[in-house]
């Protein structure tokens, strides 16, 4: 874990504003209304939803095989994946 | 074992704060897939300005200028000449702006840019209003939407007027390369932006980003509406190379613009005659960019 960066005096301060951590740790996933599940009996693996994911949160899986998963702590469910699916493999369940 | 259709390096990080099914987002992650790590891209205010989130967050792998609303052009020539001054020739530089940024306000600052022949790349997301302000009217707004500026009431007080053709602004500054993307269309989009890597000198593309918030329809018909959009004629995909116009998607089967604009309850108020209206302006600039086609052939 990096520590923290706390500056003592205005001395410390860097000339130009420096951001330091990827938007990584805001966890998106928290707006979520409905949940995609993907049934990898159906996934053809053709990567349509990980094409026109606007939020990057479906991941390809090198090492199982190259399929594809959502990263549940970004995925804000805003359906595209779902909709554009070519064999519906991918349902819509509300959360609990 | 499947293969992607665009390239796989992600430089866009999940987390950012855009909303459901944002268009804006899909075209800056395809832009910088075709791109690369060696980019520079500056950011005018527009909805990117603020999906990063609060400060020591970064949304990108590449760095970002944040600058005032009427300076991309300028910030852009800048940068590049800072580039030139330090000897660097490999990095990409981008500006990246809505479309209130380019048509209406930073419109002065672009022409200027692309005037004195700067190596840039200028991409305009078009979201069709001032959608991270809360959905004014822009210059490129379509005629008969809803915003809250044009609120349509018991008046009929909607949109009057077509769309600013920023496409036709470009071209008439004889610049190398001007091209319209679409985020419903990825591997066109990729290839446009690649093939800008190898032109020197500026380079518009004119993105379509449907935005769920402000065109009021569910964040899941976002790529199916971008899709409509081109099948219906009213966003036609084509490129302009030196003069020379070449589209690169002819719908095989059009569709009515009925069925586009149905879908969005931004268009909901609108009689039918002003849809026939719209639908007679979607075939003529049609016909035009045919005869255009056919009239630049040989250039």
């Amino acid at each position: 874990m990096k520590k923290r960066w706390d500056p003592k005096s205005y001395k410390d301060l860097p000339y130009t504003p420096i951001m330091d951590r990827p938007t990584t740790h805001n966890k998106t996933g928290v707006w979520r209304t409905f949940r995609p599940i993907i049934d990898y009996e159906k996934c053809t693996k053709c990567y349509i939803c990980w094409k026109f994911c606007p939020d990057a949160a479906i991941i390809i899986v090198e090492e199982e095989d190259r399929k594809v998963e959502i990263d549940y702590d970004h995925c804000k469910g805003c359906a595209v994946c779902a909709e554009e699916c070519p064999v519906k493999c991918i349902k819509m369940e509300r959360e609990r | 074992m499947g293969k992607t259709t665009i390239p796989e390096e992600e430089l866009m990080h999940p987390g950012h704060i855009a909303c459901l099914g944002c268009g804006g987002g899909l075209a800056m992650r395809y832009m910088l897939k075709a791109l690369g790590r060696r980019t520079i891209v500056s950011v005018p205010a527009c909805c990117w300005a603020i999906m990063h989130g609060k400060h020591p967050s970064f949304a990108l792998d590449v760095p970002l200028v944040n600058t005032a609303f009427e300076v991309t052009g300028a910030s852009i020539s800048g940068i590049r000449a800072a580039l030139d001054a330090k000897g660097i020739k490999d990095v990409n530089v981008v500006g990246f702006a809505g479309d209130g940024g380019t048509v209406d306000i930073g419109i002065q600052a672009l022409s200027g840019a692309v005037e004195r022949n700067t190596d840039i790349f200028y991409v305009m997301y078009d979201n069709e209003a001032y959608m991270n302000t809360g959905i004014q009217r822009s210059g490129a707004t379509p005629e008969g939407a809803w915003t809250t500026t044009t609120p349509v009431g018991t008046t009929g007080d909607w949109k009057k007027g077509p769309k600013k053709n920023m496409v036709e602004i470009m071209v008439a500054h004889d610049i190398p390369y001007t091209a319209t993307v679409n985020v419903a269309f990825p591997e066109d989009f990729v290839k446009k932006i690649a093939k800008g890597k190898d032109i020197v000198g500026p380079k518009f593309y004119h993105a379509f980003a449907p935005c769920p918030t402000g065109w009021r329809h569910p964040p899941e018909h976002m790529v199916k509406i971008a899709k409509m959009a081109v099948d219906s004629n009213l966003f036609p995909l084509f490129e302009v190379e030196k003069g020379k116009y070449r589209i690169t998607r002819k719908p095989k089967k059009k569709i009515p613009v009925k069925d586009y604009l149905r879908l969005q309850g931004r268009f909901r108020h609108l009689p039918e005659d002003v849809i026939e209206k719209i639908q007679r302006g979607a075939d003529r600039n049609w016909e035009l960019l045919l005869r255009k086609e056919e009239f630049t052939a040989d250039f």
